[in-house]
């Protein structure tokens, strides 16, 4: 293995060929439906933005593809050489931590934890250290090395967790945005080097997000979800759909993202804003 | 082991360790310490310090088991029945709908009431009030033994599985997505718990059992700021308040287990303070 590969530094070139399919998805807990004829395609080099009301199963459907929940239904990859279904290298950025904020892991301790087999209580050691490094430099976090996790602020908590998922470089990225807690400025790099990365590593990415604003500056392609896919389209077609502004509710849009300032004055919405006044 | 206590004599060339009785004690202190130092890291972690509490409770039960049993020496039954309420609790959490706390409650105190109903059945209660408060002054060599294996099998366990047991601490999503095998993990690591509290419930007691569990790894997370520190803090506390605990009960003539808990406490309250004179 090379050096660059070791580090998951591999730049590939977007083809555009490799893809992520997802058919007939169902997930059932009990006796609810949670998700029911999930039918996706995901194309390598594009950012694909889920989006939809609280409890529309999300966050359920990236647990599904990671297959951490029961689900029915096939998941295959293809890969740009042969077209040969693979087993995906997938990266993960959680929602959210259950971590006590008072326990002693550093953000040197999680990537040893994760990437080594060496007990973190023995010591990452110096190279670990320095891949570790090497890696949350890429998101602009190397000062937080040795940090506490529970001492991080939301955004930077954010970023090390991606760098963290893109350790292994992976075939596709699962993104759960925090509903709350990382700033609009944390919020915005975050996107910036997601998007980055989606050029330059030919990254098939799922985007968790509650920021319809950014969803509409940075995705290439808008998944309206609603316990089964509503509408998939381009941000400029999702975002003028009558339908999915109805799901939203009658309430502007501002009111379902975050965001300071209204949502409507960065977004060109085209005919169908004129309606909603 | 005749070296192993030549070794301490020459080390500790006090009265106290003269007699047999205390040697014996301090070996298993010498135990009976690093394994909770070491467990209690993660039980603090994972919030499972009324699961361990539950599982100490239950051990009423596992004796009561024994003596209808007529089995003269109850370990058995106690690890049997601590292993199952463990499996128990660990698959009734992943599928119930109330919260662990609630399970945990539930199962902890009808093995209690369960265990108080057959032995007290005829008024003598009193024999088996020993497990209530410990009784280290009384092990023995082949126990001292076993408490040594256990600690052997914990720490390959820690060497071979900490890294899986921290990723699904901070997420069992991110874990999974690491490759790691979430359920057998912490069902894993439950059993384990189930069997270091039982072995050792004689020696400590029921009622103060977790709070040796908890306590040097609180107040070592006091002080730590990688897992590394919080490890060596947390071994190193559980053994000085386990040695002094002894030795000041000796003199004093209390019950070892909660006079090292005491000790144990000493030293929390003494992390807390440092914390808060700390800047930042």
């Amino acid at each position: 293995m090379t050096e660059q590969a070791k580090n998951g530094f591999n730049n590939r070139q977007a083809c555009g060929l490799c893809c992520t399919t997802i058919e007939d998805l169902r997930v059932v807990r009990g006796k609810n439906v949670i998700l029911d004829d999930v039918n996706l395609h995901i194309h390598c080099g594009e950012l694909t933005a889920l989006i939809g009301p609280n409890g529309a199963g999300k966050s359920t459907l990236l647990k599904a593809i990671l297959g951490d929940i029961n689900h029915s239904g096939r998941l295959s990859y293809l890969n740009a050489i042969g077209g040969d279904s693979v087993k995906p290298v997938i990266g993960y950025v959680p929602q959210q931590l259950q971590f006590d904020p008072g326990s002693p892991l550093s953000v040197l301790d999680l990537f040893a934890a994760a990437r080594r087999r060496r007990p973190v209580w023995l010591g990452a050691g110096r190279r670990m250290q320095k891949h570790a490094a090497y890696q949350l430099a890429r998101v602009q976090a190397e000062q937080l090395l040795k940090r506490r996790l529970g001492d991080l602020s939301g955004g930077e908590l954010q970023r090390v967790l991606l760098a963290l998922a893109l350790d292994p470089m992976p075939d596709l990225l699962l993104l759960d945005e925090p509903v709350s807690g990382v700033d609009q400025r944390g919020l915005e790099l975050f996107y910036d080097l997601v998007s980055d990365l989606r050029t330059q590593n030919d990254l098939s990415i799922i985007l968790v997000s509650h920021d319809l604003g950014l969803v509409a500056r940075y995705a290439d392609r808008v998944v309206f979800l609603n316990r089964s896919i509503q509408k998939v389209g381009t941000p400029q077609a999702i975002f003028t759909d009558p339908e999915v502004i109805k799901s939203f509710g009658l309430v502007p849009l501002e009111g379902i993202a975050p965001r300071p300032e209204p949502v409507a004055q960065k977004i060109d919405w085209g005919a169908g804003h004129g309606k909603r006044n | 082991m005749a070296s192993v206590i030549n070794a301490l004599h020459w080390l500790l060339p006090f009265e106290w360790m003269q007699y047999h009785f205390m040697q014996n004690a301090l070996l298993g202190v010498i135990l009976v310490c690093p394994l909770f130092g070491l467990m209690g890291t993660m039980v603090v972690n994972n919030r499972m310090a009324f699961f361990s509490d539950a599982i100490g409770h239950s051990a009423l039960t596992g004796i009561a088991l024994g003596v209808l049993l007529g089995m003269r020496d109850p370990l058995g039954t106690m690890i049997a029945f601590s292993i199952l309420l463990a499996l128990g609790i660990s698959l009734i959490k992943q599928s119930a709908r109330s919260s662990p706390d609630t399970i945990i409650g539930v199962f902890s105190s009808t093995a209690v009431a369960l265990g108080i109903v057959i032995l007290s059945r005829g008024g003598g209660f009193a024999r088996y009030s020993n497990f209530l408060i410990g009784d280290l002054l009384s092990i023995q060599g082949r126990e001292i033994m076993l408490l040594l294996a256990v600690l052997v099998g914990v720490l390959i366990f820690w060497l071979l599985f900490f890294n899986g047991l921290l990723l699904v601490s901070v997420n069992p999503t991110l874990a999974r997505s690491r490759g790691k095998q979430v359920r057998a993990l912490e069902l894993t690591f439950a059993l384990l718990l189930a069997l270091v509290v039982t072995v050792s419930i004689q020696w400590v007691g029921i009622l103060i059992i977790s709070s040796l569990l908890v306590l040097p790894a609180a107040a070592a997370r006091n002080l730590a700021s990688s897992m590394r520190q919080y490890h060596v803090l947390s071994l190193i506390i559980a053994i000085i308040s386990g040695i002094s605990g002894l030795i000041i009960s000796y003199y004093w003539g209390t019950a070892s287990g909660a006079t090292i808990v005491l000790c144990a406490a000493l030293i929390f309250f003494l992390t807390v303070l440092g914390r808060q004179m700390r800047p930042n």
